[in-house]
């Protein structure tokens, strides 16, 4: 038998509990067997664009149901293409700076902007049946959660120890048998954060995905997002504090049902030395893991599974070693190359014409526009940052020295930072309306309720990061009030503080096309914004204003990032590092 | 026809071998068109029943030439042979043992000494039996389902050996793998390693072991190679014919030591090799080059290393001295080597002797010892001379590292490059030569100094 955790199991007593914990587990399954079948039955259906939202609370778990579904799906979705895609790039040095610069961009590029081409294109790939609307909506979830994925299974098998690679190779590991062994485990501890970060992105979206007008086609999809939209629409605003009521409970019940749970579980394969002493538990986990069925069940079908794929690819040939080359380049993939070059150049070619060709009836006007809209929503992108940064870095600092409050300040925090800010809008902007404020600073609001997060966590992380013998120093010495914060709280949180801000930075760009532009209670209220002009384009179906407003966005995005914030990156890793 | 026949003689002088190495060579291409040699020419045979160490200071290329030898990684020029046929088409069955033990800590002990066999199809409970003998072999028996993060260093390396012996490779190759040990653990791993080998209680032909610490090699080995370096190649090639078990302290083991220690210490008469000059691009020889390579050492250890001699009466062996100071030789030659270069003591035979400079040096107190090392290094190490030269020059006394890069990017490897930098920068900058801004990563001339140049260009 196979002792899978020895020391969880020592503590427990074995009592009866085991069987009610099986029953437990048994009664999950049923319950996601039924759901899969209800939602086939629903996707088979004919295709309603329009789904009349009811406003009464027993369609709620119904709609709660299908929106955690779709996200559900469009997180599966991303996870496989983002191990795909980082595994294509880590391991084609050929193509490696272009995937990567690529996924640089995409990551720029707000939700909405890929609304138009997914939705058109899966409801004409689909006709005639809701799966095409609804997986169009997947898709557009998928983008807002895609990308941070790509980006940490990649730089995760870019970090793998040259000698465990070795050792693979050495003891001729297959392919599979090093997927399963080296490199997802080596990945696993990234992709279980990145992934509540990309689920809350993914809830971030939905609110804005379920619920569309593109040119004259409405789209009313079933669920939480719509449900909220609608009750904002006619300003019910019972219905909206339900609406995100519920939305907190999903959150608050997803961190405790998936990813403490995960977090605790990923935690065997922290590529370390010696066991460190700060675990995070997880009671769902240790409950789990008494019962016989999970502890036996998936061990015994995975390794009926895996025996015989192991045992055919050892008799392949190909597992034999191979040695690989420094320095030479094999001339093998040369033509695949090539060709595949030639085919990108061809489509990219065709795609630069389509555009120039669609961009024809763009108007000056319309330009000065959108080149107005880019400044207003620069600063106001970095005034949402400025403001994050000078409540959080007090705050921050205040809680990261004091770890009492640490403790319980942070799962708190935690929860209230994957609560999608999208929910709150709708209610910041019902108030904005009855106090009169305009959405110009309106939306400077709006972006703060999504991006603060990001920097209040790293910088508290930061703050408790600054060896203690350090401050005692600053202590000793009777360091001014202003010698303290110049040469040894900013010093110490900056590496923190500008990864905050990097990210919260990408966010806030993201979050202008919702915060600039949003409908309640019947009105557009709109300011000058990039984001404010993709939105009211997509609503009126003017495609090309769309593309001309991504375009800028990525635009400015991607060379913020490589201007300012890469430089301040390198200046973080080698001035203000904390070594030792 | 000829080359047929070479092959055929290929063949059969390597019946006996089970690997053969034929002039197989290391080099880096540079952007430059140079091509930086890190191993030149060597050819390398490693046969049944010898445990065969490969020593040498770091640098040498100890480990790219195991792992040339291993398959890992493709020669730059010349062929590996196993069992006479190609190492790359070959059914090679062999087990490397990591300096970093290399287990995957996510899986215990068990699952971690299953696995290269699971790679190779054999059935779970096979796969299980023969893991536990193997388990069991090296003193782990009791300790299958502990995760390897919970055990000391020598009970992980016990776990990379036992991974390694269960596939029962022909040649067992060890990469360093008890320098990231404790002095007593290392021992009683070796001693072990001895037993288990010479009771045949392992199923391996040979052994080939990368080490830089001289008496293990000489402890362990049937046969060693020296490597020298700048670009490796075989200094000598011996066998050892000290029956086992060895004492350390007898005299043939002290002699065979000491022998080495000469050999590594003795300066190169010619280059071991021509280089080779065949695909037409123009490869370096680094002995004949422009700058010295700068041995990586602090100006404190090599102050400290002139007092020692200085209290042992100015002449010492260097396997005395390494012994005293516990150190290994990689520990302990950069700083020979660099009191050397800066003419504060000569090495003959073994024996290191003080020099005047370097007696003057020792017994000075530490602002006269910045100055006289500062002498030195500006009258022996070229690129000291040049960045202070150009930092003269210069109106505004500041240069870019960057400028300097560039000019050592023709001689070294990229790695390389950065490690001469940052020896030159300490040495700089504790000799005052000049100041440099990390932040800027620019040359500056120190304040005095500066004043200095001014004023001087006034007058001029």
């Amino acid at each position: 038998m196979r002792i899978q955790h020895p020391f969880a199991r020592t503590l427990i007593t074995v009592r009866t509990w085991p069987v009610v914990i099986d029953l437990v587990v048994a009664l999950c399954g049923l319950a996601v067997f039924f759901g899969i079948i209800h939602m086939a039955r629903y996707w088979w259906g004919t295709e309603t664009p329009v789904v009349p939202i009811s406003h009464s609370l027993r369609a709620l778990p119904l709609y709660a149901f299908y929106s955690i579904a779709r996200i559900t799906l469009a997180y599966l979705l991303s996870l496989v293409f983002a191990i795909s895609y980082g595994y294509f790039a880590a391991y084609h040095p050929r193509v490696e700076a272009w995937m990567v610069a690529v996924l640089d961009i995409l990551q720029s590029i707000p939700v909405l902007s890929f609304l138009p081409p997914v939705v058109l294109a899966m409801v004409a790939l689909i006709p005639g049946h809701q799966l095409g609307i609804e997986l169009g909506v997947i898709l557009l979830i998928f983008t807002g959660q895609v990308w941070n994925l790509a980006f940490s299974f990649y730089s995760s098998l870019k970090a793998i120890p040259r000698e465990m690679l070795e050792a693979a190779r050495i003891y001729r590991y297959s392919a599979w048998q090093r997927f399963w062994q080296l490199e997802m485990p080596y990945a696993a501890i990234g992709l279980v954060w990145n992934s509540i970060v990309s689920v809350a992105g993914g809830w971030f979206a939905l609110m804005l995905c379920e619920m569309f007008t593109m040119g004259d086609r409405n789209f009313r999809l079933p669920g939480l997002g719509s449900y909220m939209q609608s009750a904002a629409d006619s300003g019910d605003l019972d219905s909206l504090l339900i609406g995100i009521l519920v939305v907190i409970l999903i959150v608050v019940a997803t961190d405790q049902l998936v990813w403490r749970p995960l977090i605790a579980w990923s935690d065997k394969f922290k590529f370390e030395q010696v066991e460190s002493a700060d675990r995070v538990t997880s009671p769902i986990l240790e409950w789990l893991r008494r019962s016989p069925l999970l502890n036996s069940l998936p061990g015994t079908i995975w390794s009926r599974l895996e025996e015989p794929i192991y045992s055919r690819l050892a008799r392949r040939a190909e597992t034999r070693l191979h040695p690989y080359d420094e320095d030479a380049d094999s001339r093998k993939g040369v033509i695949g190359f090539w060709a595949f070059l030639a085919v990108v150049g061809i489509a990219a070619c065709w795609a630069v014409f389509q555009a120039a060709y669609m961009l024809r009836t763009v108007t000056w006007a319309d330009l000065r526009l959108l080149l107005e809209g880019a400044a207003a929503t620069f600063l106001r992108v970095n005034a949402a940052l400025l403001i994050s940064a000078l409540w959080t870095i007090p705050v921050g600092v205040t809680i990261g020295f004091n770890p009492r409050l640490a403790r319980f300040v942070q799962p708190f925090a935690q929860v209230m930072a994957s609560v999608p800010a999208s929910a709150f809008y709708p209610i910041l902007l019902i108030g904005l309306i009855r106090f009169g404020g305009g959405l110009g600073f309106g939306s400077i609001a709006l972006m703060l309720l999504g991006t603060q997060w990001y920097i209040l966590f790293n910088v508290i992380a930061g703050a408790m990061s600054i060896p203690s013998d350090l401050r005692e120093v600053s202590e000793l010495y009777r360091f001014t009030p202003f010698q303290r914060w110049t040469q040894l709280i900013l010093p110490g949180i900056f590496p923190y503080l500008i990864t905050g801000m990097v990210t919260a930075s990408g966010g806030a760009w993201n979050a202008s096309v919702m915060a600039e532009y949003s409908k309640v209670k019947g009105e557009t209220l709109q300011t000058i914004g990039l984001g404010a002009q993709i939105s009211s384009a997509t609503d009126h179906g003017r495609f090309p204003i769309i593309l001309l407003a991504t375009v800028l966005i990525s635009l400015i995005v991607v060379s913020m990032n490589r201007l300012v914030w890469r430089r301040l990156y390198r200046l973080a890793e080698t001035r203000f590092k904390l070594e030792g | 026809m000829l080359e047929a026949a070479a092959q055929i003689e290929v063949q059969r002088s390597a019946g006996k071998a089970i690997i053969q190495a034929e002039k197989i060579e290391k080099y880096y291409a540079q952007p430059s068109e140079n091509r930086i040699q890190v191993i030149a020419p060597t050819d390398l045979k490693i046969v049944p029943g010898e445990i065969l160490a490969l020593l040498g200071p770091s640098g040498s290329g100890k480990s790219t030439m195991l792992r040339m030898l291993s398959g890992l990684s493709r020669p730059s020029a010349g062929h590996v042979y196993w069992h006479g046929q190609p190492i790359s088409q070959a059914r090679v069955n062999v087990s490397i043992v990591f300096q970093s033990f290399a287990l995957f800590p996510w899986m215990t002990v068990l699952e971690n000494v299953e696995a290269p066999l699971q790679a190779r199809g054999v059935a779970p409970e096979e796969r299980r039996e023969r893991s536990l003998r193997m388990l069991d072999t090296v003193g782990l028996d009791g300790f299958q389902s502990a995760y390897p993060k919970e055990l000391s260093g020598g009970m992980r390396q016990r776990v990379g050996f036992a991974r390694a012996l269960v596939v029962e490779p022909e040649v067992l190759f060890m990469d360093e793998p008890f320098s990231a040990l404790d002095v007593l653990t290392a021992e009683n791993l070796r001693s072990e390693l001895l037993e288990l080998w010479s009771k045949k209680t392992m199923p391996t032909q040979a052994v080939f072991l990368v080490t830089h610490n001289i008496e293990e090699a000489v402890l362990l080995a049937d046969r060693i190679i020296v490597l020298g370096r700048n670009p490796g190649h075989i200094r000598t090639d011996f066998r050892v014919e000290i029956p086992q078990p060895r004492d350390r302290k007898a005299p043939a083991f002290l002699q065979l030591v000491d022998y080495i220690y000469k050999v590594l210490t003795k300066p190169e008469e010619a280059p071991a090799q021509v280089p080779d000059q065949q695909a037409g691009r123009r490869v370096r020889d680094q002995r004949q080059m422009k700058y010295q390579m700068l041995p990586h050492a602090r100006p404190g250890g090599i102050a400290g290393l002139l007092e020692l001699l200085l209290d042992k009466g100015g002449r010492d062996d260097i396997y005395r001295l390494a012994d005293d100071l516990a150190f290994e030789i990689d520990d302990l030659f950069p700083i020979v080597e660099a009191a050397q270069l800066l003419g504060f003591l000569k090495i003959e035979e073994g024996d290191v002797s003080i020099t005047p400079a370097g007696e003057q040096f020792a017994n000075s107190e530490i602002l006269r010892q910045k100055e006289l090392f500062r002498d030195a290094a500006l009258e022996n190490v070229l690129l000291l001379r040049q960045i202070r030269r150009a930092l003269e020059t210069k109106s505004n006394h500041t240069v870019p590292e960057e400028f300097f890069l560039d000019m050592l990017d023709e001689q070294f490897s990229e790695d390389e490059c950065q490690r001469q930098m940052e020896t030159a920068i300490t040495w700089g900058r504790y000799a005052e030569i000049f100041d440099f801004d990390a932040s800027r990563r620019r040359f500056v001339l120190p304040e005095a100094q500066e004043e200095e140049a001014a004023a001087s260009e006034e007058t001029e």
